[in-house]
């Protein structure tokens, strides 16, 4: 069994149809040619393949080992975790400056559809040193840059991000992680942390030389709540080669992605250096939050992907049932032959391009808003990446696991024996509507901070995008659909304006929106189809007509749902509940 | 030592249709691929070039377009590359082709002499093998072809000692060099090409060499005038349907193979089996 293989030419048709355009005037990326990212593909896609996808199912089986303080990786992933070191991965979209290739960020986002697909749980060691990067690079000291950057970039060391702890999840004012001056170094000011962190992906591994952990603690004078939070940086080993008092305590035992390990982790007096302002470690870590949210919905969009392989090359192999209706004689058809089969199929192919679409254009306005020559024009990207984060975030981590879910349909009671790795997929997507922020956080970012921002000036910039879409054949309906949504957020944006509490609504809001954003994308898509070749822009037309034809509907409905007085829905007592 | 690799960009055979009526083949939109085959010997240079250092120059002989089966070559590591490039080879057969590349390898070699030429055991669109051989011979070069592994190459002394597969068994051969490799498929597995390699390819000028510039004097010698050999025809055979069932002689009563071998006949052949009657299926139903 092929075990993943990367969809090059629906990557490629993106990239080249709908999102192209916009990375090829911005200056720091006019020598890239469509030559050198076809090969960067093909040789990602090839890696990916090779080494990286058949070490998913049996690192589930196996799992991360606890060992004193030591985690063993699946058997396996330190080997592949160096060939992806070793042609230069980790630092694909990172500056050139600091060792990095510096191709546009959206690149990362394919390599993210790539390694979450073919085995999500080895995707999160590169996505969290990407993240430590981030932070890093924007709010550290040019000593502790110059000392932990070249590294991290290369992923010769691996990053982490300590944030939760026992009693601080979603609301991390809650951190009680302490750091005391300790002197000064080349680095600056030093600091011992004390504390304990929780969900520590890749707290500990055998993989890298070292490990960077990005620690959110609070200094001895700090004010209570989320204004006294600083953000540090802990390695495992010190400059001197000497190991930091901080240690993996414990494993999780999780319900998927068991080849990342997840520690529990002891910061028992290890030093430290304050990464930014003191005090101001949360601002420093959203920053970098952002982009692992849309990193996050990128991973959703790799298992979609993932799902419709499968379930698409099962449907076409397994032989049951006949054709037409109650024929009972005749050869026995694959169950691709059957209509409901085709709908599922048609869900899974529909979810997994629109995700992909969807991540990869707020990716490209990523570069647009950090590039573009025109002030404007970067204002207007950064705003579209705002309000599309917690879109992208809940709603391609939501399509993940739907696809998942349904590609377990497909394969019926063989989709629920582990030998046949579906129902893997389907444990492993399931992480990513809960962490950098639960689904349900993002729908309340969306509605309460995103219809705020910019004197609620967010939305209107994805709604001109829709508007410009193509509305003909199956999208005739969008221009209503777009009215509908514009109505809506005006009367969110009014309770809000009075005070009224509508995040009990706001989930329904964030689904109307995705699939508004969706039709967007599918419009263009079907325009943009006959560039493919014959029977691939076929199946293209079908697959926007399909989406058309069901999700359209259902993003009435969701509109029809936010747009109600929350106080009537029942909402509005925890007694009740 | 200065390992020179030949390489040809092929139309990906995978991917190749074949027209059902004139029986020729259809390469439109069917993407053009380095030869598989050369992409064992260019695997095994680069392992080479690891181990006793130098330098690799890869070449191919084809249309402009060919540049992009050399930028591949360069990403996995190679040091340069020459695009042997000119009308005047249009058409050409294994001979003029083997005479081309011949003189091109011999040009290389005036900046650096040439210790090893590598190509791949065969093309997947010809299929003749006979390129490299040709090739060895018109340089008068050691030919080793079929080489599943090399066990040992000293530059000092100039030998190379290989494995080559043979009929009935792997030889093990000692030879001097320069010579000519042909490898075995399946020998080694190609590298993943690092970031920094595929830049490098992006931005890497390659040479282009008309055929003066490939020290070639005689135009009669290349093309389709120095090329003897003429496709009549191109068809598809007609597909062969024979089937063959293994009965294993080694375990088993002569009566147990005898009730296997008729159970076959009569599966296959239901009128068999009528006509043997109900006594002939009960002895052969156990």
């Amino acid at each position: 069994m092929i075990d993943y293989q990367a969809p090059l030419t629906d990557m490629q048709f993106v990239l080249e149809h709908l999102v192209g355009e916009r990375l090829a005037g911005l200056a720091p990326f006019a020598a890239l040619d469509r030559e050198t990212i076809g090969a960067v593909l093909q040789e990602a896609a090839r890696l990916v393949e090779a080494e990286i996808a058949p070490l998913n199912a049996a690192g589930d089986r196996q799992g991360c080992r606890l060992q004193e303080t030591a985690v063993q990786t699946p058997a396996g992933f330190p080997a592949a975790y160096q060939a992806f070191v070793d042609g230069g991965w980790q630092g694909l979209s990172l500056p050139e400056v600091d060792g990095g290739q510096g191709l546009p960020y959206l690149y990362s986002h394919v390599l993210m559809d790539m390694l979450a697909a073919a085995n999500s749980a080895f995707s999160l060691y590169p996505m969290l040193t990407q993240s430590a990067c981030e932070a890093l690079r924007l709010h550290g000291s040019e000593a502790l840059r110059d000392r932990y950057l070249a590294t991290l970039t290369s992923g010769r060391f691996a990053g982490t991000m300590c944030l939760t702890e026992p009693q601080a999840g979603s609301d991390l004012s809650l951190i009680r992680t302490r750091a005391e001056p300790d002197g000064a170094d080349a680095a600056g000011p030093a600091y011992r942390l004390t504390g304990t962190k929780i969900f520590i992906t890749g707290g500990e591994q055998d993989l890298s030389e070292n490990i960077v952990h990005m620690v959110l603690a609070r200094l001895p004078d700090a004010p209570a709540g989320v204004e006294g939070i600083s953000l540090f940086l802990v390695p495992k080993l010190l400059p001197d080669g000497e190991r930091n008092a901080v240690y993996c305590r414990g494993l999780e035992q999780k319900m998927g992605i068991h080849g990342a390990s997840t520690c529990v982790m002891g910061f028992e007096g290890a030093r430290g250096w304050l990464v930014g302002e003191a005090n101001r470690g949360l601002r420093h870590m959203f920053t970098m939050m952002n982009l692992a949210r849309l990193a996050v919905g990128s991973q959703g969009l790799g298992i979609a992907e993932a799902a419709a392989q499968r379930a698409l090359g099962y449907a076409r192999e397994r032989l049951q049932g006949r054709p037409g209706k109650g024929q009972r004689t005749g050869e026995t058809v694959p169950i691709v032959a059957h209509a409901e089969v085709r709908r599922m199929l048609l869900r899974l192919r529909t979810g997994a391009e629109g995700a992909r679409m969807l991540a990869y254009d707020v990716a490209a306005e990523v570069d647009v808003a950090r590039h573009h020559a025109d002030p404007a024009r970067r204002e207007q990207a950064a705003g579209y990446v705002e309000l599309m984060t917690p879109i992208c975030k809940a709603g391609l981590t939501d399509i993940g696991l739907a696809n998942a879910s349904l590609a377990v349909q497909v394969y019926g009671g063989h989709g629920y024996i582990r030998d046949n790795g579906v129902e893997q997929l389907l444990r492993d997507a399931k992480i990513n509507c809960l962490y950098e922020g639960t689904n349900g956080i993002q729908a309340i970012d969306l509605v309460a901070r995103k219809l705020r921002l910019a004197d609620g000036a967010l939305p209107e910039i994805l709604f001109r995008r829709v508007a410009k879409a193509p509305a003909e054949g199956a999208f005739a309906p969008l221009p209503a659909l777009l009215a509908q949504a514009r109505e809506v957020t005006a009367r969110l944006q009014a309770r809000l304006a009075a005070g009224e509490d509508v995040t009990g609504l706001a989930y329904p809001y964030l689904e109307g929106m995705l699939r508004l954003a969706l039709a967007g994308q599918w419009a263009r898509a079907q325009q943009a189809a006959p560039a493919l070749a014959p029977a691939q822009a076929a199946r293209k037309q079908a697959a926007a007509v399909f989406f058309a034809r069901t999700e359209l509907a259902r993003a009435r409905a969701e509109f029809e749902i936010a747009a109600q007085d929350p106080a009537e829905c029942a909402l509005a007592d925890p007694a009740l509940v | 030592m200065h390992i020179v690799v030949c390489i040809k960009q092929v139309p990906d055979s995978s991917q190749i249709r074949v027209h059902p009526v004139t029986n020729t083949i259809m390469r439109q939109g069917v993407p053009a691929v380095v030869n598989p085959y050369d992409l064992f010997s260019l695997e095994e240079a680069l392992r080479l070039k690891d181990r006793v250092g130098g330098r690799v120059t890869v070449l191919c002989m084809g249309p402009p377009q060919a540049e992009m089966a050399l930028r591949k070559a360069i990403s996995f590591g190679a040091d340069h590359a020459i695009l042997v490039t000119d009308r005047a080879f249009a058409g050409s057969d294994t001979l003029a082709t083997s005479f081309a590349l011949a003189s091109a390898v011999r040009q290389i070699g005036r900046d650096m002499a040439v210790d090893l030429v590598f190509c791949g055991k065969q093309t997947i669109d010809g299929d003749t093998a006979q390129v490299g051989p040709g090739i060895a011979k018109r340089l008068d070069l050691q030919l080793l072809t079929y080489v599943s592994q090399i066990d040992a190459v000293d530059p000092e002394r100039r030998e190379i000692v290989v494995r080559r597969r043979a009929e009935g068994g792997v030889q093990v051969l000692k030879t001097r060099l320069p010579c000519l490799i042909t490898m075995l498929e399946g020998s080694n597995e190609l590298r993943f090409a690092t970031q920094a390699g595929i830049f490098r390819a992006a931005r890497y000028p390659v040479q282009r060499w008309d055929s003066k510039a490939a020290g070639i004097e005689d135009p009669s010698r290349v093309g389709l005038k120095g090329s003897p050999t003429v496709v009549r025809k191109v068809f598809a055979p007609t597909p062969n349907t024979q089937r063959a069932d293994l009965i294993s002689c080694e375990s088993g009563t002569p009566e147990d193979l005898a009730a296997t071998l008729l159970a076959k006949l009569t599966t296959r052949n239901p009128e068999l089996a009528a006509l043997l009657g109900r006594a002939g299926m009960q002895e052969t139903g156990r």
